[in-house]
């Protein structure tokens, strides 16, 4: 039996079909595709909500369902912590009574995260006498979370948890979820079609389109693919470095970064030296050049070759080239004029060359909480 | 000013509180078991269990209560039955006169549960299932508090129907003071006899005071459980 979550499913519901098989190992899973993709229908099979035609599921060695030998586990047996797309707190219980509702029935002799750690992993200390009612968009979600986390769930299962929040609630929760991430064993699956909350927080992606899988595999691996951008948009594009931090430079306010293509110099972030980050580097923001560039203002040039070309559509003035710099992918996206002038092909070595000013780094200094 | 109501009427009100408060609080747990099924049950016979409870309503009372009568008099096929084996008497009793106003009330306290079941999100019922509540458990802990204004009104208004139920009552246990006359069929007693204008009026007044009184409970109770829900 497989330690993550193991799913096999055909389903139909109305004329839309769900066919998706995947194993996704222990850590952060993220279930990315665009709307109407069947991703919620999946989260809502393996929470038990929905019963499938066929397949099966498991979590962590625990058989969920088998329409073929018949095993069906009731929704309130699988313990599967599901977190929903607006947080259904419960509005005549208090902040407290939300959280430990799930205590309440989870097994005794289960070791689970304890209530003291999960309210300083939320900062939840000041809610716990209020109503739900009385909550913002941001801490309703928090408490849904936690709620979840302390019911000693195997898996947390979280259907687009920020969706309906705007952007600074967002920014709020989302250092949350990493601290999530990094301080619980809890293997965690992330429903999203946000491209940076899944750079942000997966280990591992699987893409659904039209209620098929269209890709499974580790992040950085799945991230760069350029079949990929469909799904996301090419504005959204780029691939994402698995990075170290190594050293700060407080004079220029920056922080460099060691990653498999080279030593990448980023605006300043409050990252220990030592920690491991992810960094997304849109392929908008990569120049690509023959020659190695002096005299340029960009901290950026990284040596590698030209792996694969994307195809342009009709009308379409610029493609997506992907690069491989000493092993690591980096995406670019290019004028068609500028491919011809330079005469790019597979296997030619390039340089690629990136602003510092436009990297993004998964770890910025935290959001100012909600008072 | 000498005593406020006379012997016998103090007896009517007596008994019609009792009748009453018997009735709402016999027909809570039927009442909302029956509310939860038409509101989520998909089952055969759904339509047929629907008029069946709403038939109360819809039925001239004394039809009620002559069915009653019929069914559950000392020689009706149930009656004779739970006599027979139980040494349960109704008809002619004021256990027979709670039952009737038990369903008289009946469709009233169901459509009042069953709306505020309707109005219920599923959506938190499916969260406290994932939570590891198992249906009964989500019933109790989710649903009922959310139904309870509901259940709240429900039982004023079969309560307000229970004191003022008159046909149904008089036709299946009569009009025996101190055992079967509530406050209408004393109302009714006192208009049939010469001067009896003025203990019609001291029980009208006694009936508008209660069912006031009732509103106003209601009412209260209503805006704590909101206010609850609210803060």
């Amino acid at each position: 039996m497989k330690e993550g979550l193991t799913v096999d499913l055909d389903h139909r519901q109305g004329s839309f079909r769900l066919q998706a098989a995947f194993d996704a190992p222990p850590g952060v899973t993220a279930l990315f595709g665009r709307s109407g993709s069947g991703k919620t229908t999946l989260a809502n099979i393996v929470a038990g909500l929905v019963r499938p035609d066929r397949g099966r599921v498991s979590v962590g060695g625990t058989l969920l369902i088998d329409t073929n030998s018949g095993v069906a586990l009731p929704r309130h047996r699988r313990r599967i912590g599901y977190v929903f797309q607006e947080a259904r707190l419960f509005p005549h219980l208090s902040v407290r009574q939300n959280l430990l509702f799930g205590r309440w029935f989870a097994p005794r002799a289960e070791a689970g995260a304890e209530f003291g750690s999960i309210l300083d992993l939320l900062g939840l200390g000041q809610l716990l006498a209020r109503r739900p009612a009385g909550l913002s968009g941001g801490e309703k979600q928090r408490v849904a979370i936690g709620r979840a986390l302390l019911a000693k769930p195997r898996l947390l299962l979280m259907d687009e948890p920020l969706a309906s929040l705007d952007e600074a609630r967002k920014a709020e929760i989302l250092p949350f979820l990493e601290r999530l991430r990094d301080d619980t064993r809890v293997p965690i699956v992330y429903v999203s079609h946000s491209l940076p909350e899944v750079v942000r927080l997966a280990d591992t992606v699987v893409v659904l389109d039209e209620g098929r899988v269209t890709a499974a595999g580790a992040a950085g691996e799945i991230l760069s693919r350029l079949d990929l951008f469909a799904l996301s948009g090419p504005r959204e594009a780029g691939a994402v470095l698995a990075a170290r931090v190594l050293r700060h430079d407080p004079a220029f306010g920056l922080t460099t970064l060691g990653t498999p293509a080279g030593e990448i110099h980023v605006p300043q972030t409050t990252v220990a030296v030592g920690s491991t980050l992810r960094v997304q580097v849109h392929a908008r923001d990569v120049m690509v050049s023959l020659t190695r560039p002096d005299r340029v203002s960009a901290l950026n040039i990284l040596a590698g070759t030209v792996a694969e070309i994307g195809n342009t559509l009709a009308g379409e003035s610029s493609l997506t080239v992907r690069l491989d710099c000493s092993g690591a992918p980096l995406l670019a996206r290019l004028t068609r004029k500028s491919v011809a002038e330079l005469g790019l092909s597979v296997g030619m070595p390039i340089f690629a060359v990136v602003k510092s000013v436009a990297f993004e780094t998964s770890h910025r200094p935290p959001a100012v909480r909600e008072g | 000013m000498g005593e406020l109501l006379r012997p016998e009427e103090w007896t009517a009100l007596r008994l019609s509180l009792l009748v009453a408060t018997t009735a709402t609080a016999a027909s809570l747990v039927p009442g909302i078991a029956v509310a939860y099924l038409l509101a989520r049950g998909r089952f055969w016979g759904k339509a047929l269990l629907d008029t069946l409870v709403h038939l109360p309503l819809i039925l001239p009372p004394v039809v009620t209560g002559y069915l009653l009568l019929i069914w559950l008099g000392r020689r009706g096929p149930v009656g004779s039955f739970l006599a027979d084996q139980f040494g349960i008497v109704l008809s002619f009793r004021w256990t027979g006169a709670a039952l009737a106003c038990a369903i008289m009330g009946f469709p009233l306290l169901v459509r009042a549960i069953r709306l505020s079941i309707e109005a219920v999100d599923g959506k938190l019922e499916e969260a406290a299932g994932t939570l590891g509540a198992s249906r009964a458990w989500v019933f109790a802990a989710v649903t009922l508090p959310l139904i309870l204004p509901g259940i709240i009104a429900g039982m004023i208004l079969s309560f307000a129907k229970a004191m003022g139920e008159f046909g149904a009552t008089i036709t299946f246990v009569s009009n025996i003071p101190g055992e079967t006359q509530t406050l209408p069929s004393a109302i009714y007693t006192f208009t049939q006899v010469p001067g009896g204008e003025a203990g019609a009026m001291r029980l009208t007044i006694v009936s508008v005071l209660v069912s006031m009184a009732a509103l106003v409970a209601s009412e209260l109770l209503a805006r704590g459980i909101a206010r609850r829900l609210a803060a």
